[in-house]
């Protein structure tokens, strides 16, 4: 079975339910509750202090900087930000020397919040706590499965660092849309500088919540939790398959069981990960060594009043300063152009090319283009000045060095053609190739197509490219008619 | 406290905390347990609609620390009490698994 080729959603009358719970590493200089260094590769063991190894006698102290990048993300999802403590999960683990995490239990730093997808659907966050990441183990021997492993080794290095984990609400319907998702909080979390939500470092994790249902039951189906997604593309392959899964499973009369399943990316597949017998009970209680935060609204407020323009406010600006939807502002905005873009517009310029150039021909960023020389560049295109491939040309220049469109244009030897020179040189072509003239006007839609590609070609050979393909178009159709 | 502990719930406790406990112990402990919830139901007669939960016996929030990188351990100290090592990380037996 390719599970890529076969779209769960598109199994008919089955609708997947996603919920995802994103945990990111905060952007700090030190750990969570200690002081050593939250730095990411370095050798092994060599950030670590007696509280990231959980040494007897030792004892946490809150980082605040981690409580403020926490608050940012509460109230970029805007979620009540709140009175919260600290509570310890208790479970035995390698990864975890103390044999509990400190985490936020019932009074999270961030309640309920809303985060809004490009196409304006807004999906339910639960709650965004604080807690301290895990050390890392790597599985050695059987070949890296870690069904057959050998033994682990621990790295002690991550153990301690600031996490935010983000509970979404089970609001999404499809790989596609959870996919969004992902990237929608990973901009916002990026933007207002709270983690660097590399998924490739694991500084963001995702885990992922499937189940199916028929469409129109009002029940949520038996959930599995996915574990291991590493990239946007494991995520939209491991939803896919997972919920095909289920349906298969349903289909042929079983029954989907809870469980927690692990993405093997190598082999496009989840496996049930070998559970205790015991349910998990993580014996939760507050956490003696730290007292409650309580963040004032003044520190609140100072910190809502210092918050940049999010991915969402930057896509509605543009949406309507271009008058188009929130969904075609998205890519612009995504590649940093908007502001370029806005300032163009607002000069003047033709919004559909503007966006043109910054979907097609600024994928590598805007380097030394501004808004002005943008929005005259666009100005003698769409006045006819340049044709589309030339200001594609001045473009370049102005993004690599700068200057005046028009003067960059004359430069380049890029001066429009005078009509009447272009009739001339056509009315040529056409005397010259009888043979493709007659095959462009009686010939089928494809020959048409096939000749008027052959002398606009001619013409541009002969401008060396300076003429505008489509008023070349247009005189052949007319030259056609008469 | 409406269900009162019993001898499961003791040996089950123990089992989540890694404790193995005799049979004398754990009768001794489903008893003592039992009364120390006994003493925390008795606030049940009180009304505490209006009062917070405690989290914390100090009467104090917000205690932080400046996020300013300090002195790391040692490694090859750390991990010379390790009962095993191998390329500068703790060696250890795997626990949680994937099924094939």
């Amino acid at each position: 079975m390719n599970v890529e080729a076969i779209a769960p959603e598109t199994v008919p009358g089955w609708e997947t339910v996603i919920g995802l719970e994103v945990h990111a590493e905060l952007a700090t200089a030190t750990k969570l509750f200690s002081s050593a260094p939250n730095r990411f590769g370095g050798q092994p063991n060599t950030n670590v202090d007696p509280v990231s190894l959980g040494l007897p006698g030792s004892l946490p102290v809150l980082n605040e900087q981690a409580v403020e990048l926490a608050i940012r993300v509460g109230l970029a999802l805007n979620c009540q930000v709140q009175r919260s403590v600290f509570s310890r999960k208790n479970y035995f683990y390698p990864d975890m020397p103390k044999d509990f995490q400190i985490s936020q239990y019932d009074l999270p730093i961030n309640g309920e919040g809303w985060l809004e997808l490009p196409d304006g659907h807004r999906v339910g966050i639960e709650r965004a706590h604080l807690e301290e990441d895990t050390g890392k183990s790597t599985h050695v021997g059987g070949g890296g499965r870690i069904h057959e492993a050998g033994y682990s080794l621990v790295d002690y290095n991550r153990a301690g660092v600031p996490l935010i984990e983000i509970v979404g609400a089970p609001d999404l319907r499809s790989a596609e849309e959870a996919r969004s998702y992902v990237a929608e909080l990973r901009a916002i979390l990026v933007t207002i500088g709270a983690s660097d939500g590399k998924m490739e470092e694991g500084s963001m994790r995702v885990d992922c919540n499937v189940s199916v249902r028929p469409v129109g039951q009002a029940e949520f189906g038996t959930r599995c939790e996915i574990k291991n997604i590493n990239s946007l593309r494991s995520l939209g392959r491991a939803i896919s398959y997972e919920a095909r899964r289920q349906v298969d499973l349903i289909t042929s009369g079983e029954r989907v069981e809870q469980q927690t399943r692990h993405w093997n990316e190598d082999e496009g597949r989840t496996h049930k990960l070998r559970s205790k017998e015991e349910a998990y009970d993580y014996r939760y209680f507050p956490e003696p060594d730290l007292v409650p935060v309580e963040p004032s609204d003044e520190w609140i407020d100072a910190i809502r009043a210092a918050l940049p323009m999010l991915p969402r406010e930057r896509r509605l600006r543009l949406a309507e300063a271009a008058s188009i939807d929130t969904s075609a502002a998205a890519l612009t905005v995504e590649r940093g152009l908007d502001d370029l873009a806005v300032d163009a517009i607002a000069e003047g310029a033709d919004a559909p090319r503007v966006l043109v150039h910054a979907e097609n021909n600024l994928a590598d960023g805007a380097g030394r283009l501004d808004g002005a020389s943008f929005a005259a560049l666009v100005k003698m295109e769409t006045g006819g000045d340049l044709t589309a491939t030339q200001t594609k040309t001045v473009l370049a220049t102005l993004v690599a060095e700068g200057g005046e469109p028009a003067i960059v244009a004359a430069d380049l030897g890029f001066e429009a053609m005078d009509i009447g020179e272009m009739e001339v040189l056509v009315d040529r072509l056409i005397a010259e190739h009888p043979d493709d003239w007659t095959a462009f006007i009686s010939g089928d839609e494809q020959e048409r197509k096939k000749k008027s590609g052959f002398f606009v070609g001619q013409v541009m050979k002969a401008t060396n490219g300076k003429a505008d393909g489509r008023a070349v178009n247009e005189l052949l159709a007319h030259r056609a008619r008469s | 406290m409406t269900e009162r502990i019993t001898r499961d719930h003791v040996a089950h406790v123990a089992d989540l905390a890694r404790l193995t406990l005799s049979d004398a112990e754990l009768d001794a402990f489903t008893g003592q347990l039992a009364d120390v919830l006994d003493h925390a139901a008795d606030l049940e007669a009180l009304d505490l609609t209006d009062v917070l939960p405690t989290a914390h016996p100090l009467p104090l929030v917000n205690v932080f620390r400046a996020d300013e990188p300090g002195p790391t351990s040692d490694r090859d100290e750390v991990l010379a009490a390790a009962p095993a090592v191998e390329e500068e990380q703790f060696r250890v037996p795997p626990v949680l698994g994937e099924e094939p």
